[in-house]
C-alpha cells in the first residue's frame, strides 16, 4: 500500500517509447485484460445464452461434471456452471461500486485533510488510522453483522473497511504535489482553493488512487466471497462464487459444487492483478520493472 | 528516534480508545436487535422476559452509560459476557489464541521460508521462466480465496490420497497434552509426547500451507524487488570484482540488505494472515480465534464481537509498532531521518 507512492512526486509525463508494441502492454497484461474483458462480457449477456436457469432445478442432485452438465449438478439439481456464470452478475458490479464509492469518499477526505492541514488533517488521519487498525474481515464482519447478513449491507461494511486507504493515499499526494511551483504560481495568480485541488492538484495526484483502485477489484471480489461464505454476504438461493463454495464445503464429497466458482474467483483476482500491473506502468513508465 | 518511539507509543491509547468506541459504535446502533439473540422469539413478546433480560445484559440503560459501563469494565479486563456461550468474553478469547496463534506462527514460517526461497531465485534468475513461474505460484496463492484451497486440498491430501489428517486439531480419539502454551506442538514438546506432536504437527500441516500460500506473494515479490534493486549497488559489483562467487555475492552482500524493507511486511502479511485465518479455521474446524468470531458474528453475539474487534485490533495495532520500530532499528537511514 505504501510502496506504491515513493516514486511519484512530480507525476511527469516521460516520453512514449517508440517500439510498436509499447512497454506496458505485457503478456500477462494482456492476459488479464482479456480475463476481465470476458466476464463482463459473460456478466452482460449471460441471460441470452446461459444453458439453464441459475434458480432452477434442471437435472438430477449431485451429479459429477458430464456432457451436459460441465460442471456437475449442485444439492438442488441446479446446474453449478451456469450459477458461476451467473455469480459475475454480482461480484463484478459489487467490486465495481465498492471501489468506486470507497474512491469518492476516501479522495474528498483525503482532498480536505491534505488541503487544509492542521487539526482537520490529525483529525480525519486519526479517524483513518483507528480505520485501519481493525483487520479487515473483522471490520466488515461486525459491521454486517450489525446491520444484518445481506448483500447491500456487504457492501456498505466493504466500504468503510476500504476508503481509508485511499484517503492516505491521497493526502500523501495532495501534501506533495501542492508544495511544487506551479502550485504557488496559482496561488500567487489568485486561485481559490477550489480550483487549485481541481485544475493544479488532483490531475497530478490520481495515479496511485487509479492504480491502487484497479489492484483492489481483486481484494474487493474476495472480501465480498468471504463474507458470502461465512453467511454475512449474499443470501441463498443467489448465484454467488462465496455462498456456491459455503454450499460446497458442506458436500465435501461432491467436489465439483465448490469447484468452479472457486476457479472463477481465481481467474477474476488474477486478472485484476496482472491488469493493475499494467496500470501502473502505463500511467507512470517510471515504476516499469526490470 | 527517541521522540519517534515516544510519539507512536502515546499514540497507542488513542487509537484504542477510538478502536473500542467504534467497535461499540459499530454493535450497538444497529438495526438488527441483540434482544432476539439472548431471547427466543415466542418470548420477544413476553414483556416481563424482555425486560428481565434488558436488565441482565444492561440493555435498558442509555447507550452513553452502557459506553461508559463497557469502557470501564475493559480497563478491568472484562469484555462482557457472551450472549451466545453465556461465558465471559475474555476467557473465551484466551482459550482460543493460542490455537490461532499456533495457526499463523507455522503459516508465518512456512511464508517466510518459501517466500524468500522465491524471491532470492526469481531474483537471480530474474525474467527466466523461473522468475515467472515464482511470480505465478505466489500470485495464485494470494488470489485464491483460503477456504476454496482449504477445502481442496482437504479434499485431495485427506479425503482422496489420505497423506494428512482431516479437519481438527488432533486425532479424533486423542487427549490433548496438558495445557502450558495452548499451542498443541508446544505442549507435546514440553511434556516429551512425540506421538501427539506428530500428530498435532500433521494435523497443522494441511492449514498453515493454506494459509502461508495466502501471504507468500507479498513476501516474494518484496525479497525479489529488493534484492534486485540492491544488486545494482556500487559494493555488489565491487565484491563481484573481487572475485567472489556469485552465491557468497548474494547470501553474505547482497541478502542482508535487501531483507531490510522486506521485514515491514511482516506488519502488512499479519493483516492477510489475521483475514485468512478467520477463513482457514472455519473449513479446518480449528477452535481458534477467527472461528469463534464467525460463529459470533452468525450467531449476533455482540459482546464477542466486540471483543473479537477489539483484539485483533491490538494484535494489529502493537504488530504494527513493533514492525516500524525494528525497521527503524536496523536500518540507520530511517532512524536518523
Amino acid at each position: 500500500m505504501t510502496a506504491g507512492v515513493r516514486n511519484l512526486e512530480t507525476g511527469l509525463k516521460l516520453g512514449r517509447p517508440t517500439a510498436r508494441v509499447p512497454a506496458w502492454l505485457t503478456l500477462p497484461v494482456g492476459v488479464g485484460a482479456a480475463i476481465i474483458f470476458a466476464w463482463v462480457i459473460v456478466a452482460l449477456t449471460v441471460h441470452w445464452w446461459a444453458p439453464f436457469e441459475p434458480l432452477q432445478s434442471v437435472g438430477t442432485r449431485l451429479t459429477g461434471p458430464s456432457w451436459q452438465h460441465l460442471a456437475g449438478t449442485d444439492a438442488l439439481g441446479r446446474d453449478v456452471l451456469t450459477r458461476t456464470l451467473y455469480g459475475t452478475r454480482s461480484s463484478l458490479p459489487i467490486a465495481g461500486i465498492v471501489i468506486a464509492v470507497a474512491v469518492v469518499i476516501g479522495c474528498a477526505i483525503g482532498a480536505i485533510a491534505g488541503l487544509f492541514g492542521g487539526w482537520v488533517d490529525s483529525f480525519l488521519m486519526r479517524i483513518s488510522d483507528i480505520t485501519l487498525a481493525f483487520p479487515p474481515i473483522l471490520l466488515a464482519m461486525t459491521v454486517t453483522a450489525s446491520l444484518g447478513p445481506g448483500l447491500r449491507n456487504a457492501l456498505f461494511a466493504m466500504v468503510v473497511v476500504w476508503w481509508p486507504v485511499y484517503a492516505r493515499l491521497l493526502r500523501a499526494q495532495v501534501i506533495s504535489v501542492k508544495q511544487q511551483d506551479h502550485v504557488t504560481a496559482a496561488v500567487s495568480m489568485g486561485a481559490g482553493r477550489g480550483r487549485l485541488l481541481v485544475h493544479h492538484i488532483l490531475p497530478l495526484s490520481m495515479t496511485p488512487i487509479l492504480v491502487n483502485a484497479t489492484m483492489d477489484f481483486g481484494q474487493v471480489v474476495l472480501l465480498a466471497a468471504s463474507l458470502s461464505f461465512i453467511g454475512l454476504g449474499a443470501l441463498p438461493p443467489s448465484p454467488e462464487w462465496g455462498s456456491m463454495i459455503s454450499e460446497g464445503s458442506v458436500r465435501f464429497y461432491e467436489w465439483w459444487i465448490a469447484a468452479a466458482p472457486g476457479l472463477a474467483i481465481l481467474t477474476v483476482v488474477l486478472g485484476f492483478n496482472f491488469l493493475g500491473d499494467g496500470v501502473r506502468d502505463f500511467l507512470d513508465p517510471r515504476t516499469r520493472r526490470r | 528516534m527517541g521522540t519517534y518511539v515516544l510519539r507512536r507509543v502515546l499514540m497507542m491509547p488513542v487509537l484504542l480508545l477510538g478502536l473500542v468506541t467504534v467497535a461499540f459504535i459499530v454493535s450497538r446502533t444497529v438495526p438488527a436487535d441483540p434482544l432476539s439473540t439472548v431471547v427466543s422469539e415466542r418470548q420477544l413478546n413476553n414483556p416481563e422476559v424482555v425486560r428481565a433480560a434488558e436488565k441482565r445484559w444492561g440493555l435498558d440503560k442509555p447507550l452513553t452509560t452502557q459506553y461508559v459501563l463497557y469502557v470501564r469494565n475493559l480497563l478491568r479486563g472484562d469484555m462482557g459476557t457472551s450472549f451466545r456461550t453465556k461465558q465471559n468474553v475474555r476467557e473465551d478469547l484466551a482459550a482460543r489464541l493460542p490455537v490461532t496463534l499456533e495457526l499463523t506462527l507455522a503459516s508465518m514460517a512456512i511464508a517466510v521460508s518459501v517466500g524468500l526461497f522465491l524471491g532470492i531465485i526469481a531474483a537471480v534468475r530474474r525474467n527466466s521462466w523461473v522468475d515467472h513461474l515464482a511470480r505465478l505460484f505466489a500470485l495464485i496463492g494470494s488470489s485464491l480465496p483460503v477456504f476454496w484451497t482449504g477445502l481442496f486440498l482437504l479434499y485431495i491430501f485427506y479425503a482422496r490420497l489420505g497423506w494428512f489428517p482431516g479437519p481438527g486439531r488432533l486425532d479424533p480419539r486423542a487427549v490433548g497434552p496438558e495445557k502450558v502454551t495452548g499451542m498443541y506442538t508446544v505442549d507435546a514438546l514440553i511434556a516429551g509426547d512425540f506421538a501427539t506432536f506428530g500428530d498435532a504437527l500433521q494435523h497443522l500441516a494441511l492449514p498453515s500451507f493454506v494459509l502461508g500460500w495466502a501471504v507468500m506473494g507479498i513476501i516474494s515479490r518484496l525479497v525479489r524487488a529488493s534484492l534486485l534493486e540492491v544488486l545494482n549497488q556500487d559494493y555488489v559489483r565491487t565484491a563481484r570484482a573481487k572475485g567472489l562467487t556469485e552465491r557468497t555475492v548474494i547470501v553474505s552482500h547482497a541478502l542482508r540488505n535487501a531483507l531490510i524493507p522486506t521485514l515491514t511486511i511482516i506488519g502488512i502479511s499479519f493483516a492477510v494472515l489475521i483475514t485468512g485465518a478467520v477463513l482457514t479455521e472455519s473449513i479446518f474446524s480449528w477452535p481458534g480465534i477467527g472461528s469463534y468470531a464467525v460463529e459470533s458474528s452468525r450467531a449476533l453475539d455482540f459482546p464477542a464481537i466486540m471483543g473479537v474487534s477489539i483484539l485483533g485490533g491490538v494484535i494489529f495495532l502493537v504488530t504494527n509498532l513493533v514492525t516500524d520500530m525494528t525497521y527503524a532499528l536496523v536500518d540507520p537511514r530511517i532512524r536518523l531521518s
